[in-house]
């Protein structure tokens, strides 16, 4: 009863809404994280209801295109769209035509024959997403695009670091380890300075890229910086990175006794955080990982509520219902 | 050796155009006469008798263009150019003769590819073409290629271009050999195990991105290398395609101390930087990559002081469909024969960074130079080898223009000032653009 709103507006015929998409931070205001901050909480609230399933999406179309492996992204999108009714369609690369060769253009071409209104895509080359976007009509989220951008990533970071310390502006983040191949670093880095906080990327010398610090960030290859952070956000160490003739870092063992995450390198007060899948016992220590300050389980549940926030926001153009009730909390 | 399909002489009368020869240091507006495919004549109010008359009024009559590194996808890839279609699309960009680049499939290795291709080429091609050979069997840097042979079969020079000669001890061999088969080595300066995987620059803008670089230390080292080589063995080299500050200073080190190398630049890396790629079209995408705003204008500084005497497009054509993908899946090349001159004249002439005659002599007498050719000129008595230009109009360019067959351009619907109107090459008019729109 409480959620029937009166309509203020004369019923005009509705404008096509301008297509909107997620493909990069840079595409974002600060005012646009706030606002899907503000749904996000309104949607963490409607899980805790015994009926966790929202109407708002029913009718829509997601689809969601993963040519590469996700176990978090791929349900999380998934469930995030299945929570607000929408109808769903998952194409992995695998088993798909695009084993046969066909392009990614004809994949799109294909897929928007059936008027999606949303395509998440996970791809591994960088732009595939913007590829998409101009040759679909659906609206486009980059679901992680090579070593780019993986936006929705860095948003569900953002929520949770708030949600923990309560606030944004002036947070202090370490990002250890791989940046050079991530894009989750990238898109995080981004949204840092976006809302104001404060990021510095540690990691070895070959894999910190000279350049980075453009995108708002200090960059150094000494552990002990880790020290002066609020959050300690470590990146996934890949094994292909000692391959002969990359030699990144000489060996995972040496990289982990110089950048690897223990309980006794953190201090008392830091969270730590990781996007996941973790190497335990390579970037991060396990104890530091089953640690009451990670907040790992966190960014999963986050990820859920943000990307629900996120179709929601591409679909709807008016005002976000709840806002007003959360706007305290949030501000 | 250089053929084409030319065997009509015509007879031909520019009128009123301004005849700017940069090497005779002409600038003067006059009818240039042509008998027989042979400047007759120089003079103002010349009688244009039976002659097929170009009206040059408002138009620059300058030396045909020669375009030093030219892919024509022949033998193999006839989907994204041939002999026929090349030419033709050099006719239209104003040049007058083109070297062609051995890395095709097969590889131009053994005297009867080569030989095939110099035979199609007197039937097919429109302006003259000289092809070079590889340097190893291939391309795959193991063995030489059978160059004395090569070179009887009319090798202009060798070289692997597409790929560096990465043994130091192999490019020695060939370096020692070219003493027998009196041609020049062409070489593509890169040290494969800095550049592996590299998509672009590596930079500011490929850390933003999370492309993998591919450092302009990678040209450079190698280029330090070859350098060194050629200085030892006491041959001349050229350098093909720099694009790196450091390797302009290097190439100015060794020469000054004795070695005879020339080198080329292209109109993309001349007009273009690294953060052009933040639109992540696929024809931002070539090899070496566009680098950072330092290295451009070490290029053009050296493209004015002469360091490097010749521009050559690396017209690399590609198929749509292999372009037409995301950026790290797409093959590093972007056409440029009938673009080169306008984005030129617009990017560097109009906005003042070199003198017209500058540009008109890098693009003509510099290339010929650079592999010992005959330079075109203006004078009585030369093969007309001529291009009329006109730098006035604009015009947009469009995939549907082309007259190659593949339209991977970086200059897609942009608005370029400066035309070629017609291209006379070895004595005939092999080009002559419609003056309506």
């Amino acid at each position: 009863m409480a959620d029937i709103r009166m309509m203020r507006e004369p019923l005009l015929p509705p404008e096509p809404p301008p297509r909107r998409h997620l493909l990069s931070i840079s595409d974002l205001a600060r005012g646009d994280v706030e606002r899907l901050f503000a749904t996000a909480r309104s949607f963490e609230q409607s899980l805790e209801r015994e009926v966790k399933k929202l109407p708002t999406l029913r009718g829509r179309t997601v689809v969601t295109l993963f040519f590469e492996s996700s176990t978090r992204t791929s349900s999380s999108f998934e469930l995030a769209a299945k929570r607000l009714s929408a109808d769903t369609m998952s194409i992995k690369a695998a088993g798909s035509a695009v084993d046969k060769g066909e392009s990614l253009r004809d994949t799109a071409l294909t897929l928007a024959a059936y008027d999606p209104d949303v395509i998440v895509i996970r791809h591994p080359h960088i732009g595939a997403p913007n590829l998409v976007a101009a040759c679909s009509g659906a609206s486009v989220v980059n679901a992680g695009d090579g070593k780019h951008q993986h936006p929705t990533q860095a948003l569900l970071d953002l929520y949770t670091i708030q949600r923990a310390l309560g606030r944004l502006e002036g947070v202090h983040v370490a990002i250890v380890g791989d940046a050079l191949h991530s894009r989750v670093a990238r898109s995080l880095v981004q949204a840092l300075a976006l809302v104001g906080a404060r990021t510095t990327v540690v990691g070895p010398p070959a894999l910190v890229p000279a350049g980075i610090e453009a995108l708002g960030c200090e960059t150094t290859f000494d552990i002990e910086a880790i020290a002066g952070a609020d959050v300690v956000y470590v990146l996934r160490m890949q094994r292909e990175r000692m391959d002969a003739g990359a030699a990144f870092v000489p060996s995972l063992r040496e990289y982990t006794t110089r950048w690897g995450i223990t309980p006794e390198r953190l201090r008392p007060g830091q969270v730590l955080m990781h996007p996941g899948p973790m190497n335990r016992g390579v970037e991060v220590d396990p104890r530091a990982a089953d640690d009451p300050r990670s907040l790992v389980q966190a960014q999963v549940r986050a990820g859920l509520v943000v990307r629900m926030a996120v179709l929601y926001d591409l679909l709807t153009t008016g005002p976000v219902p709840v806002e007003s009730a959360v706007r305290e909390e949030v501000a | 050796m250089l053929v084409s399909n030319s065997r009509r002489r015509e007879n031909v009368l520019v009128k009123g155009a301004r005849v700017l020869d940069p090497v005779a240091g002409m600038d003067t507006v006059l009818d240039v006469r042509i008998d027989c495919g042979v400047i007759a004549a120089l003079g103002s109010d010349l009688d244009s008798n039976e002659h097929h008359v170009l009206e040059g009024s408002r138009f620059v009559l300058a030396p045909g263009f020669v375009d030093p590194h030219v892919h024509l996808r022949t033998p193999g890839r006839e989907d994204e150019e041939t002999i026929a279609s090349g030419t033709a699309a050099a006719a239209a960009g104003g040049y007058c003769a083109i070297l062609a680049m051995p890395n095709t499939d097969p590889v131009v290795d053994s005297a009867a590819v080569l030989s095939a291709l110099v035979d199609a080429a007197r039937t097919d091609a429109v302006v003259r073409v000289g092809f070079l050979a590889a340097i190893s069997v291939g391309q795959e840097g193991e063995r030489l290629t059978e160059m004395a042979d090569l070179a009887d079969a009319g090798a202009v020079a060798f070289s692997d271009d597409g790929l560096p000669v990465a043994s130091a001890g192999l490019l020695r061999r060939a370096l020692q050999y070219a003493v027998i088969t009196g041609r020049k080595l062409a070489l593509h300066c890169e040290e494969p195990t800095l550049s592996r995987g590299g998509q672009m620059h590596e930079g500011r803008v490929s850390a933003e991105l999370g492309f993998a670089g591919y450092p302009a230390l990678a040209e450079s080292v190698m280029i330090e290398r070859d350098l060194a080589l050629a200085a030892h063995e006491r041959r001349p080299v050229h350098l093909l395609h720099l694009s790196a500050a450091t390797s302009v200073e290097a190439l100015r080190r060794w020469r000054e101390l004795g070695v005879d190398a020339t080198a080329e630049v292209t109109p993309h890396h001349l007009c273009l930087t690294d953060d052009a790629v933040r639109s992540l079209d696929p024809n931002l995408k070539m090899n070496p990559p566009l680098r950072s705003v330092a290295d451009r204008i070490a290029l053009l500084e050296a493209l004015r002081d002469g360091t490097i005497g010749a521009i050559a497009t690396d017209h690399a054509p590609h198929a749509r469909e292999e372009k037409d993908v995301p950026f790290e899946a797409a093959p590093f090349g972007v056409t440029g024969l009938e673009t080169a001159f306008a984005a030129l004249y617009t990017n560097l002439v109009e906005p003042g960074l070199i003198p017209l005659e500058t540009l008109l002599q890098r693009l003509s007498d510099g290339p010929a130079r650079s592999y010992g050719l005959e330079p075109p000129r203006v004078a009585v008595g030369e093969r007309a080898n001529l291009v009329l230009l006109d730098t006035e109009t604009t015009w947009k360019v469009r995939e549907d223009a082309f007259r190659s067959r593949s339209a991977n351009s970086w200059l897609l619907g942009q608005t370029l000032r400066g035309r070629v109107a017609a291209t006379v090459a070895d004595g005939r008019v092999v080009f002559e653009e419609s003056l309506v729109g």
